[in-house]
């Protein structure tokens, strides 16, 4: 219990710190707040599995600075979006545009499952159809006459 | 027909592994450049060894040269770069380096020691230029023709076998 205790205290602290870590400059609070929702559109393209906003990278410390000073110019959020995809393609949109070549992307997990139940639906159908002398039942005693798999689920004995 | 049903999940099967044996052999670093094939952006930065002196991408056009972007703090840079010492010995084309967020001093004293295969490195000390190339792993490498177009784009150290069958054979067809 102690010991639980001593973890539940340790994470509290680690929050604490990381909390003060945070970049957020009270100056202009609105700006920042902007810039944090634009910057988790973005992918960091060193970290690839992390947001600009997330990231620590250098570089995602740069394209952040990046994007405050193009907020603070009066430039929209469709215009920084489009300077980074000038820059870093498509790949750098966390969530990638619907267009021919991402089609199967978004649209994929849909199809597979739709088909899937589809599929499903079809053999059962099928199955509900057919009389009882497609299904076999096992053979009577069958099950007596395999005690195979009865000694073989015996433990062994460890060899001391 | 109804013999070969029971193939139809092994041929889904392998297809699925073909999916999966393509995706594992590509290089998730790799992010294809939308600048190919685009003008090389505009810049204006001063000279590593010489703050007062500025170059222009302006300056640059009319022929075909190469941007690689090193710096100092950048292990892999130190892998390339006996490769670019000796193709700047047989000087095909001129190659311009862009110290990427470095510090000067560093930058100076890393090519005294390594060799300065540049006719000058650009001094992009806050990465800006940088991102304008779309720069996000150094080193990097460009080869930007006559025009002022981005033609090539090499993500990561320069290897003899990229130089030779890649980067040679442009240069020929561009100075062509």
């Amino acid at each position: 219990m102690p010991k639980f205790r001593f973890a539940l205290l340790a994470l509290c602290l680690a929050a604490a710190a990381h909390a003060a870590d945070a970049p957020l400059t009270a100056a202009e609070p609105e700006l920042e707040a902007k810039m944090l929702r634009i910057s988790a559109e973005l992918r960091c393209l060193v970290c690839q599995n992390q947001t600009i906003a997330d990231s620590n990278a250098e570089l995602a410390v740069d394209l952040r600075n990046q994007v405050r000073d193009m907020l603070r110019q009066g430039q929209s959020e469709q215009q920084i979006i489009d300077y980074m995809t000038a820059r870093y393609g498509d790949f750098v949109l966390y969530r990638p545009p619907v267009r021919g070549a991402t089609f199967l992307l978004w649209f994929g997990p849909a199809v597979l499952m739709v088909g899937g139940l589809a599929a499903l639906v079809l053999v059962l159908r099928r199955r509900s159809r057919l009389g009882n002398e497609h299904f076999d039942p096992e053979e009577p005693g069958e099950d007596e006459a395999a005690p195979v798999s009865a000694t073989a689920a015996r433990p062994v004995k460890s060899a001391k | 027909m109804k013999r070969w049903q029971f193939l139809a999940p092994l041929a889904l099967f392998a297809v699925l592994l073909g999916f999966l044996a393509v995706g594992l052999n590509l290089n998730p670093r790799e992010v294809p450049s939308p600048l190919i094939g685009k003008p090389a952006p505009a810049f204006e930065l001063a000279r590593l060894d010489d703050p007062t002196q500025r170059i222009t991408h302006a300056d640059l056009k009319g022929q075909v040269w190469i941007l690689n972007v090193w710096a100092s703090w950048c292990v892999a840079c130190r892998q390339e770069h006996p490769l670019l010492v000796d193709f700047a010995k047989r000087n095909p084309v001129p190659l311009y380096g862009l110290n990427y967020k470095d510090k000067r001093d560093d930058g100076l004293a890393w090519l005294r020691r390594f060799g300065d295969p540049y006719k000058a490195s650009l001094y992009d000390i806050d990465g800006r230029v940088g991102i304008d190339f779309g720069v996000y792993g150094v080193p990097e490498t460009f080869v930007i023709d006559k025009q002022g177009v981005i033609r090539f784009k090499q993500i990561g150290p320069v290897t003899p076998e990229v130089l030779r069958d890649e980067i040679e054979p442009l240069l020929k067809q561009l100075n062509a």
